[in-house]
């Protein structure tokens, strides 16, 4: 099928602009990135400077893929990411419009790259356990009810991507943050540092510039792994009661 | 012609080798830790783990990553779990069992001593990483599940739903970003490491090239540290993540540390099929599948492209269950693979390519009901649907083998330091412990192994004559020239102004290399495979076209380079897979086989590891032999029927 492609450019020759492609032949079998393969090899025999996109796995885990297809962050289907996408879900002469995923605590490094690095300084902030190789217990000296593990499990596989940054008016962070407080607050293991983890990693998501949470929901919906925005009400009554209840807070 | 390799094994029963080890190994004091320096390349499982645990110890650590975060790395795709000899299901299970498990699955062509150590560090990993809070499957009483994995009688395998690796690898990415927040890792996102540096003999630094500005750095440490992965990408179509590649241990190969065992490649055999010339990677279907799958091709090749359902069972051909009736379709991989390569060859497979077998659940559905076939694999149905579009409840699925794992990669000694001094490899960039062919679930506990617990014990051997050297200039001569030659191969890759693009070189590179050295291969094809990738370098080299510039973000760039090792990591795979005249595990010669078309070793000849010397460019490499001493062990031979 024919198809047409409104692409964001930045950097080099493009201050900043859509630039519009036509691909003459793409195959539905095809993912959506191995259509943009085809385009960028397209471009690299006409002498032209191909489009940067992130992507790796392919596979739908690496979290390293983004872009915002016709204004949905991993574009139309629900619970997937971008290299999971396949054309055959679009139509002969379809126009498909292609963006970074845009927030001001994610700047644009070139084309569809964008610097996801706040969600590294995000964790470093506290979003570990601090136990040192050795230092560990007997595996089975840590009994977990299963159901409470499945929780821990349902946010800890929030895969890093930022759908939710992007799918957000106010790009907030709050979902990608909340999964993994919420990840080790519902563990036995998260418990020695619980406090100290929600206000650290609240104050470090405040100063990469993210906005904040006004109950849109669009996270969750965008969201590739279908996290949950209850992670979000969990870290609020984990940061409210890190402030209001513990003495460390106030001292 | 074999220059002596010295594994360094310790002496002693294997039982004891590694405890005695670490009781006499050289330390290196807290306030000296301090003024040692080491770099790590990569932040898989193997990198992330070795980083976290030599920062925690107190030395200064630079961990390098050509990803936007060290999270990305592709450990993270692992789906089904990771072994360890807890022996919690009270079924047998111990360390010499799990030694013996993996050194009989790698068709008896790995190192006792390592693999006998990755069984007793085995029950370690778990508990580091439950004390993480990696999430690990449990069972209603609260403790951990287990699940049974190919070639193993015992259920050892932890796991974390479909996402174990990654589940793994957060904890480690976490671990270190606490040594990040502590400031004795210093972490660089998006470098790429394109040369190590040699000072008197010694590895010192690397060459690294910043992938956002373009910008060369010079890095020093006392030890540099690969844990860079497989390579399997060499086969262009593979089920490794896209930018996989074997720049940094090419790179150091080409400096002087030997290469083992290149040829030995796994080939996974539940893979989605290729669909089309444009198609940029493979996916992999959990190996769980042949549980309730059944494999056929129609029996008549008229029947090719006839909607499977229509094809009466008296023309279907279950050749894994005719060929191999004890073990049926659980044989293990690399024979499900060859089995469904012969069909193919025999112009039976199925689909548009011709290159593909069923996996047919029909009877399954039949006789368990469609809910707990999907309560068993519901997610494996749905990723199915996505890719191709079509629904596995309702046609069989299509599967074909696509290379997965690399069990070779640089050799290393008993402390994981390859043939260079203070040049570390770590996890699947060595050629680790998994001899011809690896076991499920074995690859993330290897990784993990030697980041956490191996590692961190074996570097002090080399670090403790290190304390008094100081802090190493990158102002030499040394570091000069090395930084040099990168630009000129940089500069070089550029300006090649040729009409074909880097991307159509490395499919064609794949081919040479499926054809003539994937799953079976002959003498003959691999001498023309020989022949054909150096006329295809010589092409390269002629006609390429880089776009972009060299002082920029440039993915085409990056990829340039990696095509160019990898043309000639194949030559080298070719002459490996040449030498070895016999068949074991993932390396199957044709010449080499039983009656009945299974793998012949020969022992008596054979029973080494190839270690590969570089000698430049277009130049013979020079073979190296460790022999393989079988103490503990009695060698047999495999059989599945």
């Amino acid at each position: 099928m024919k198809l047409n492609l409104k692409i964001w450019r930045q950097g080099g020759k493009f201050k900043g602009e859509f630039v519009t492609y036509q691909l003459p032949d793409v195959n539905p079998d095809m993912s959506f990135l191995e259509m943009l393969d085809v385009l960028n090899e397209q471009l690299v025999m006409q002498r032209e400077e191909p489009v940067a996109f992130e992507h790796d796995c392919r596979e739908g885990i690496c979290g390293t893929c983004s872009l915002v297809i016709d204004g949905q962050a991993h574009g139309p289907m629900k619970g997937t990411t971008t290299c999971q996408v396949h054309m055959r879900h679009y139509h002969e002469g379809d126009t498909i419009v292609i963006e970074p995923f845009r927030a001001q605590a994610f700047p644009v490094l070139k084309d569809l790259v964008v610097d996801r690095s706040a969600f590294d300084r995000i964790i470093q902030a506290g979003g570990y356990v601090s136990v040192n190789t050795g230092q560990a217990q007997d595996a089975n000296a840590i009994p977990i009810e299963k159901e409470q593990a499945s929780h821990a499990f349902d946010a800890a596989a929030c895969i890093g991507c930022g759908a939710c940054v992007a799918a957000c008016p106010n790009a907030s962070a709050m979902l990608f943050t909340s999964a993994k407080i919420s990840h080790l607050a519902l563990l036995p293991q998260g418990q020695v540092e619980r406090e100290k983890r929600v206000l650290s990693m609240i104050a470090q998501m405040d100063k990469e510039g993210f906005g904040k949470c006004s109950n849109v929901k669009a996270c969750e919906a965008e969201c590739p792994k279908e996290i949950s925005v209850e992670n979000i009400a969990r870290m609020n009554r984990e940061y409210l009661s890190a402030v209001f209840a513990s003495d460390k807070a106030m001292a | 012609m074999a220059t002596a390799l010295d594994s360094k094994i310790p002496t002693g029963n294997i039982t004891e080798k590694w405890e005695s080890y670490k009781g006499h190994v050289p330390l290196v004091a807290p306030n000296n830790k301090r003024r040692i320096d080491i770099i790590i390349i990569g932040s898989g499982l193997a990198g992330a783990s070795a980083a976290a645990s030599l920062g925690e110890l107190g030395y200064n650590v630079k961990c390098f990553t050509f990803h936007d975060s060290p999270r990305r790395a592709h450990s993270i795709a692992a789906q089904g779990g990771i072994n360890a000899a807890k022996n919690y299901q009270n079924d047998g299970d111990s360390v010499y069992r799990l030694f013996y498990d993996t050194i009989k699955g790698g068709d008896f062509r790995a190192r006792e001593s390592n693999v006998h150590r990755l069984a007793e560090v085995s029950t370690a990993i778990i508990d580091q990483c439950v004390a993480q809070g990696v999430p690990f499957a449990r069972e209603y009483g609260g403790l951990l599940d287990n699940r049974s994995f190919g070639g193993t009688q015992v259920s050892r395998t932890f796991y974390a739903r479909g996402q174990t690796g990654q589940q793994l690898l957060i904890g480690a990415y976490q671990a270190l970003s606490r040594q990040v927040a502590l400031g004795t890792v210093k972490l660089y996102n998006r470098h790429e490491m394109l040369d190590t540096v040699m000072v008197d003999g010694k590895c010192r630094g690397v060459i690294v090239r910043n992938l956002l500005t373009g910008a060369l750095e010079r890095h020093s440490a006392h030890a540099v540290v690969l844990c860079t992965g497989g390579y399997g990408n060499v086969f262009y179509l593979s089920t490794n993540a896209m930018m996989c590649n074997v720049t940094a241990g090419w790179r150091a190969h080409r400096r002087g540390a030997f290469f083992g065992n290149p040829c030995y490649t796994q080939i996974h055999p539940t893979c989605i099929p290729v669909s089309g010339e444009y198609q940029s990677k493979l996916t992999l279907m959990s190996e769980s599948l042949r549980n309730d799958g059944r494999c056929w091709v129609p029996k008549k090749a008229e029947d090719r492209l006839k909607d499977p359902r229509q094809i009466p069972e008296e023309d279907r051909d279950y050749y894994l269950e005719r060929r191999y009736p004890a073990f049926g379709n659980l044989v293990p991989r690399d024979i499900a693979s060859r089995a469904a390569k012969t069909v193919c060859d025999d112009g039976l497979g199925v689909g548009k390519s011709g290159l593909a077998v069923y996996l047919d659940f029909a009877d399954a559905i039949k006789r368990k009901g469609r809910p707990a076939v999907e309560a068993a694999y519901g997610n494996l149905f749905d990723m199915y649907a996505k890719i191709t579009g079509e629904n596995p409840y309702e046609v069989p699925m299509r599967i074909y083998p696509a290379v997965h794992y690399t069990m070779g990669g640089l050799w290393v000694d008993y402390d994981l330091m390859t043939s260079v001094p203070g040049l570390y490899a770590c996890g699947e960039a060595n050629f680790s412990d998994h001899g011809a062919n690896r076991l499920g679930a074995s690859a993330l506990m290897q990784g993990l192994a030697d980041g956490y617990f191996v590692l961190p014990y074996t570097i002090g051997s080399y670090l403790s004559k290190e304390i008094r050297t100081g802090s190493i200039p990158t102002n030499t001569p040394e570091f000069e020239q090395a930084e040099k030659e990168v630009r000129e191969r940089i500069d070089q890759l550029i300006n090649l102004g040729g009409q074909q693009s880097v991307e159509s070189f490395h499919r064609r590179l794949g081919k040479i290399m499926w054809d003539k050295c994937g799953m079976a291969r002959n003498a003959e094809g691999l001498k023309q495979a020989i022949e054909e990738i150096r006329a295809l370098r010589a092409e390269f080299w002629k006609d390429a076209f880089v776009p972009g510039r060299s002082d920029d973000f440039n993915p085409e760039l990056e990829k340039a380079w990696r095509v160019a090792d990898f043309m000639e990591l194949g030559e080298l795979m070719c002459h490996d897979a040449l030498q070895r005249n016999e068949s074991c595990g993932g390396h199957f010669r044709e010449e080499y086989q039983t009656d009945k078309g299974e793998a012949q070793r020969d022992d008596e000849n054979y029973m080494y590891v190839a270690a590969w010397e570089w000698k430049g460019e277009g130049e013979q490499p020079i073979l190296h032999k460790e022999p393989l001493v079988y103490e503990e062990i009695k060698v047999v031979q495999r059989s599945y029927e």
